[in-house]
């Protein structure tokens, strides 16, 4: 088993410009199952894919593919036509929450929000829109979700994940590779990978990650990485400590952050001396979980907090 | 993005939100023209001239060239001298200010140079309380935050008295209701007349804040005058910078003079850097392995000169400016590029390495690791370019190459 996304995940893509034409096209040569696209102003074309798959991908499949997606004008016809359960949103900034609440309206399981740069009051309605939704958001501002093997929803590169026994969730993009990958090469693995991005709003947290990898049967562990700004870490420090029977390890970033500056992030700031790294960490270590002291150290840290 | 407490007050009033009357000046000779119909238009002898930085803890502030100097001034010669000794005054005090750097609890030793100032009518205060509207992140929504504690720097009273503030979460399909903002007004103690008036300015303040996508507004002090008005005596606001595109009369207002120059050439290129005190120049995709690279060559023994993101999708000439950027640091020692290409390309970032050498020149030890999305022709480029560059395998082990390269 896994979490949110897997083989039978069919996925949408909202927003069809350089980057979503891009990693549409990695995800189907990863085997993703991507059954259509949503872009107004190409309704009724369809665009054309094909390349040499990825062999780090879904096993099991020709050496090449040819795939061409049905353009659709709104996410609600892309569904009834294709029984899409899943998108991926790469619609600009000033369009991308929109294009989330569309994707709840039409009732999709899951929406990740690849988009950075969406304006916080923007998320705020959003936000309000998906409370009464069945719909889960992941992201904005995210590199998205990939099941190894099975399903890859965003922008990370496949080939640094390999199927395994740790569930890895964070706030940011490359720090998320880098968890991965040293999980890979430590050959431990990784059920499911989710980033949940670095904006101050954002439709899933570190609670509610920690809460599905500990039901989910497969996933042993879990490492979380979290930067300043905030205390959802705080936060996911006492769900740990409280509620979690799998061992977790963890790293922050940001030790070095001046206050008052913005670190790329919308949501990465230490202001009135909260959100600092050091109280992340101190809540961390408290509630038991495992900390790399830096970001090469985080594969080291899961492997002993499985013991 | 912040503006001036001027430049908010503008936005204030315009909206129907209630501050003093108040004029901007450059020069001495502006600041000293604006008495006369200042008072003539306040009828209060009684005039205030104020320092306008983008920083707070002005009152307290001093002057580095006037250490018994402070950044705010009440100017009360006129109550007995009348105009022109409040013009004698402000043209003393002005002369002073302008062009002087004032150093406050919120700039750092280094303080900020002060180029414009603003000349505010006298207010015979009251009360004053505390008020803002921001992100409460834990709830996803803007709250309303409030304090009887006027004055104080609200971190402060969060510590000592948390009991003395008051929250109401505003539900952003409907905005704040009138019953909270009658529950905040009773709540601080404010009547009648007075408590009606506030809970105007609660609402036009929540009104504001989501209508010109701030981040903050923050008004502290608040008064209520002897007359029982309720008006911002000092006002603060920033803004959303992903949302300034539909607020181009918000843009416009943006006062670079205030901002690190190399990070206002770092975003106009699309970039987002940050200076620090070290010597080690950092380059790197994403936020948070930015920071993780800074914390590591810290870890290691080393001290980072900067943060720089290159974002998720950059070309070519944004490497290029970025390498720039970065060298004309002085105290840049090495530079270490830490690449995990996800939407970034491998490939693109070592073509952008090697036309900024070409361009801009190496002096210094350069240091890179780069793994992720097209990783194997982001190598070719490089070693195929006869580029002077070291090549790392982990961020830790180019963290300790690059610091072992500048000792």
């Amino acid at each position: 088993m896994s979490i949110l996304v897997g083989k039978d995940t069919r996925v949408l893509v909202q927003g069809l410009g350089k980057t979503g034409q891009f990693h549409t096209d990695k995800a189907i040569a990863y085997g993703t199952q991507m059954v259509g696209a949503v872009h107004p102003s190409r309704k009724g074309s369809v665009a054309h894919f094909e390349g040499e798959v990825d062999q780090s991908g879904v096993p099991g499949r020709d050496d090449t593919y040819s795939v061409d997606l049905p353009v659709f004008a709104t996410v609600r016809e892309a569904v009834a036509e294709t029984g899409a359960n899943a998108s991926v949103v790469y619609v600009p900034p000033p369009f991308a929450a929109d294009a989330v609440m569309e994707a709840a309206a039409a009732g999709l399981d899951l929406v990740v929000a690849i988009t950075e740069g969406v304006p916080v009051a923007d998320m705020i309605k959003a936000k309000r829109y998906l409370a009464d939704k069945a719909t889960r958001l992941v992201g904005p501002n995210c590199p998205g979700v990939i099941t190894p093997g099975e399903c890859k929803i965003g922008i990370m590169p496949g080939y640094i994940h390999e199927r395994g026994r740790v569930g890895v969730v964070s706030r940011s993009g490359t720090l998320t590779y880098e968890a991965v990958y040293q999980l890979t090469l430590n050959d431990l693995g990784q059920t499911t990978a989710v980033g949940i991005g670095g904006d101050p709003v954002n439709g899933t947290n570190f609670v509610d990650m920690l809460r599905m990898f500990e039901d989910d049967p497969e996933t042993e562990g879990v490492i979380m990485i979290g930067e300043i700004g905030g205390t959802a870490e705080e936060d996911a420090a006492e769900f740990v400590a409280t509620s979690m029977s799998k061992p977790v390890a963890g790293f922050i970033a940001g030790t070095t952050a001046p206050p008052g500056k913005r670190m790329g992030h919308a949501g990465a700031i230490v202001s009135g001396g909260k959100g600092t790294a050091a109280a992340k960490i101190e809540a961390m270590t408290s509630a038991g979980i495992v900390m790399a002291q830096t970001p090469s150290d985080m594969g080291e840290a899961m492997a002993r907090a499985l013991g | 993005m912040k503006v001036h407490e001027y430049q908010a007050k503008q936005i204030m009033s315009s909206r129907g939100i209630p501050v003093p009357l108040g004029r901007m000046a450059t020069t001495v000779e502006e600041a000293v023209a604006a008495v006369r119909p200042l008072l003539e238009e306040s009828g209060n002898p009684v005039v205030v001239l104020k320092s306008q930085i983008h920083a707070g803890g002005r009152g307290k502030g001093t002057f580095a060239e006037h250490p018994d100097l402070r950044g705010v001034n009440v100017i009360t010669d006129g109550i007995e001298g009348g105009p022109e000794a409040t013009e004698a005054k402000v043209r003393e005090l002005a002369a002073k200010m302008l062009g002087s750097t004032l150093i406050t609890i919120q700039t750092g030793a280094e303080g900020k140079v002060v180029n414009r100032l603003y000349l505010e009518q006298g207010i015979d205060i009251a009360r004053e309380l505390y008020l803002a509207v921001l992100l409460d992140r834990s709830v996803s929504r803007n709250i309303v935050m409030a304090s009887t504690e006027g004055g104080m720097e609200i971190e402060k009273v969060a510590e000592e008295t948390p009991e003395k503030i008051l929250r109401q979460e505003i539900d952003p399909a409907f905005g704040l209701a009138d019953f909270q903002a009658n529950e905040l007004a009773h709540g601080l103690g404010i009547e009648g007349d007075a408590g009606q008036a506030f809970a105007r300015f609660v609402k036009a303040l929540d009104r504001a804040a989501t209508e010109l996508d701030t981040d903050l507004i923050e008004i502290n002090p608040l008064v209520i005058t002897d007359g029982g008005r309720v008006m911002a005596l000092d006002g603060k606001m920033a803004f959303d910078d992903n949302a300034l595109f539909r607020h181009p009369e918000i843009a416009e207002m943006r006062d670079e003079t205030e901002e690190d120059a190399a990070e206002v050439a770092a975003k106009e290129a699309g970039l987002s850097y940050i200076k620090l005190d070290g010597t080690i120049g950092c380059l790197v995709n994403g936020a948070g392995l930015a920071m993780a690279t800074m914390d590591t060559i810290q870890h290691v023994g080393g001290e980072p000169a900067n943060f720089l993101d290159v974002g998720g999708g950059a070309d070519e000439e944004q490497v290029t400016t970025a390498f720039q950027i970065i060298t004309r640091d002085p105290a840049v020692r090495g530079i270490f590029v830490n690449i995990f290409g996800g939407i970034m390309r491998c490939d693109v970032i070592a073509a952008g390495i090697v036309s900024a050498v070409k361009t801009v020149g190496l002096s210094v030890p350069l240091v890179v690791r780069l793994e992720g999305t097209n990783v194997e022709q982001g190598k070719k480029i490089l070693s195929e370019s006869g580029l002077d560059v070291v090549a790392a395998d982990s961020l830790r082990d180019g963290a300790e190459k690059i610091v072992g390269l500048v000792a």
